[in-house]
């Protein structure tokens, strides 16, 4: 007779006073489906990560337990080798290997073209005008770019699904975005931490953020992600992190818990 | 007076019309199950109580007591299970002291659909009742409308599905005690795995005929967090306070007399409750 | 208009130590985007080291707590229990420690009653899922009054500064035994 899933979408108070829509049939068009899953990207003096969970959602279901959501651009073959930069996609999964695809072949294109590898900040102005392009009908994902700069520097570049985007030391993205974020302000740029002893009150001098080693990031990614799935229903399964150092890019799996 | 308190209706309907919307309440993701054996009944449940995407609480109880061999196991709201329960519970007590029988299952699952088809649906508690009394034993579900069933093995909760691919696969008749226990953890962990509303751990609860209950609370914990990787204790004096207020028990003592008990244990709560288990 | 949880925003934590708990909330007073005062506490004392923390509507937060006020006086007089799950838009935190057995002890609960017995810590309010992140981060089981201090600090803070509702400074009662500390932390006014 009833079904749980069923009741609780349909459930409406009949008040008297509210609009009827009874007899009313509406059609929609609804393209997009959100399929869970979270992101997130650290930078370092010589190093960039982006890691994002493997699961798949829609609704309560779990679609797959694989499905990668961190991807290596402009690579010379497909498993992605020679490539110097690295994207990371989260929200309708659809969208995202659309939007990978696009940016893979228009990073490849420029080095045929051009005969040398597109620069990282020029990739990044490239992926907003590509996202900017579809205005009216965005890819319906939250984008994280990273890779090395001129410098060598460790560079990531954010975005909002219409190409509004922004260099930043760290930042998480998808469903669990705002129980990662907070904790990667108070660990990465160490915010509303002081230094024990250097004042009283309003004198206290406050903690200086400064690039963290690897192995720190890695530990504090991997803590991001375990908490993450303490919480939140649509993030699990397995943990991909892609490293990129001079020497090239590494890919590493963990595994998540799985309920 | 008992009952609900409907003062607040009439501002909350106007506000609803007007857009706003509903509050939301704990847990509409479970999964739930029950199964009968040669010599009793076995129900189990999950432990995770969602609010939207997040997970409010990672260990909690779905098993309520209703009468030492009666047991319930409830999905949907999880302060209608809890509430409905405890009445009916409560009523389950009175009904056999007036009688002086013991409860049967039947009773206590004809008073919850009478409940709940009173309030006709808006008591959002999907409940498996299951129970051992003088008739046999007894496995029901009552729906939140006041619909029920009877069946050897059943599941609820949006996990159902998954738990119910479990029975249909592997349920046989004539099961034992042990058998039965591991087809409900089974189940219960399809939907752990499976769902993502159910989760955590299983709690599993077994009532046979002339034995006294067993409540297996964690029966299962497939989902255990392992050691972080860093260690996150903050050196003291990191956060900037302004002032402070210290309130001592020796200040105290200067405004009134205190006198400490001892730490026993059975001072602190009054009355022991008497639990058959 | 939103829901009546978010109109005047606010956020409340509550966790658990070695013989201690700490309770904790964000000063914010607002209606809607706009702040109409930095000093508007969410923890009320109702007996020596017991503390509920509220938050959701501010006017159903001063009903629920003077309602609870005049419930704790009148339970020395008579015990009385009804059944009422009437949906007040505010979700209580409690925190405190047994008198007797010394030992530590907090929940959280619905708008309309569900208990939330926690071994950790329990959040609410408009920044609860940045303090579920937070928490589940940075806190550790038997930290001391003065570590535990540090840690549910640092987790309120950094969740209400991701919080556009939430935040304007903070209070930290750090409860044990025998003695109850009350801290105004310095946080972003903004």
């Amino acid at each position: 007779m009833t079904s749980l899933m069923d009741h609780q979408a349909r459930e409406t108070v009949g008040y008297s006073f509210s609009e009827s829509t009874a007899g009313v049939k509406q059609h929609g068009f609804y393209p997009y489906t959100d399929n869970g899953g979270s992101t997130l990207g650290i930078t370092g003096s010589d190093f960039a990560i982006l890691a994002g969970d493997t699961r798949s959602t829609s609704g309560y279901n779990i679609n797959s337990r694989m499905v990668p959501k961190v991807f290596k651009i402009g690579g010379d073959d497909e498993t992605g080798e020679g490539a110097n930069i690295i994207l990371s996609v989260v929200g309708f999964a659809a969208d995202g290997t659309a939007l990978k695809e696009r940016l893979d072949t228009v990073v490849k294109m420029y080095k045929y073209q051009h005969g040398k590898p597109m620069s990282v900040s020029a990739c990044a102005q490239r992926l907003s005008t590509i996202l900017y392009q579809k205005r009216f009908f965005p890819y319906y994902v939250h984008a994280i770019l990273a890779g090395l700069d001129e410098e060598g520097k460790g560079a990531l570049y954010s975005y909002d699904p219409v190409g509004s985007y922004e260099r930043e030391q760290c930042r998480a993205a998808g469903a669990a975005a705002s129980l990662i974020m907070p904790f990667l302000d108070n660990q990465v740029n160490f915010k509303n931490q002081y230094i024990p002893g250097s004042g009283e009150g309003h004198a206290l001098v406050a903690k200086k953020p400064e690039p963290l080693p690897l192995e720190t990031v890695k530990g504090l990614v991997r803590d991001a992600f375990t908490s993450a799935v303490e919480r939140h229903i649509e993030v699990g399964d397995n943990l991909q992190m892609v490293i990129i150092t001079k020497a090239g890019i590494e890919e590493v799996y963990h595994p998540l818990k799985k309920d | 007076m008992p009952g609900f308190d409907f003062s607040n209706y009439n501002r909350n309907a106007a506000l609803h019309a007007r857009g706003v919307p509903l509050p939301k309440a704990t847990s509409t993701g479970t999964t739930i199950v029950g199964c009968i054996y040669d010599n009793g009944v076995v129900i189990a449940a999950d432990t995770r109580a969602t609010s939207g995407p997040i997970v409010a609480d990672k260990n909690c109880e779905k098993l309520h007591y209703i009468a030492p061999k009666i047991w319930c196991a409830g999905a949907g709201t999880a302060a209608d299970t809890e509430f409905t329960t405890a009445l009916i519970s409560s009523n389950v007590e009175l009904h056999s002291l007036s009688t002086g029988r013991d409860p049967r299952v039947i009773t206590c699952m004809t008073m919850l659909k009478q409940h709940l088809f009173r309030y006709q649906g808006h008591i959002g508690a999907y409940l498996v009742v299951a129970g051992v009394d003088p008739t046999g034993v007894g496995l029901y579900t009552v729906h939140a409308h006041g619909s029920t069933d009877k069946l050897p093995y059943v599941t609820m909760g949006s996990g159902s599905l998954a738990a119910m691919s479990v029975f249909e696969s592997m349920w046989q008749p004539d099961l034992n005690k042990e058998g039965a226990i591991a087809l409900c953890s089974e189940a219960i962990k399809a939907g752990i795995f499976n769902d993502l509303g159910s989760g955590s751990n299983v709690d599993v609860c077994v009532i046979e005929k002339d034995k006294p209950t067993q409540l297996l609370r964690n029966y299962e914990k497939p989902n255990e967090r392992g050691e972080k990787e860093r260690n996150y204790r903050f050196p003291r004096g990191t956060t900037a306070w302004l002032n402070q207020k210290v309130i001592s028990k020796e200040d105290m003592k200067k405004y009134v007399t205190i006198e400490t008990l001892s730490g026993d244990d059975n001072l602190a709560a009054g009355e022991k409750m008497e639990v058959d288990v | 208009m939103g829901s009546p949880f978010d109109i005047n925003g606010g956020a409340c934590v509550a966790m658990v130590g070695k013989d201690c708990v700490a309770i904790a909330c964000d000063l914010r007073l607002g209606m809607q985007a706009l702040t109409i005062s930095n000093n508007f506490p969410k923890i009320f004392n109702y007996a020596p080291s017991t503390y509920l923390g509220l938050t959701g509507l501010a006017t159903d937060v001063n009903t629920v707590s003077d309602l609870f006020r005049y419930k704790v006086n009148m339970y020395r007089l008579r015990e009385e229990r009804h059944i009422s799950p009437r949906p007040w838009p505010t979700c209580p935190v409690l925190a405190g420690i047994n008198q007797t057995t010394g030992k530590p002890f907090i929940c959280g609960f619905d708008s309309i009653g569900c208990i939330d017995f926690a071994k950790d810590f329990i959040v609410s309010g408009t920044a609860s899922d940045q303090l579920f992140g937070t928490c589940e981060g940075l806190w550790e089981p038997d930290l001391g009054p003065e570590d535990l201090f540090e840690t549910i600090s640092q987790a309120l803070l950094s969740a209400v500064d991701r919080d556009a509702l939430s935040g304007w400074g903070a209070q930290v009662y750090i409860i044990e035994k025998d003695k109850v500390t009350q801290r105004l932390l310095k946080g972003r006014q903004d």
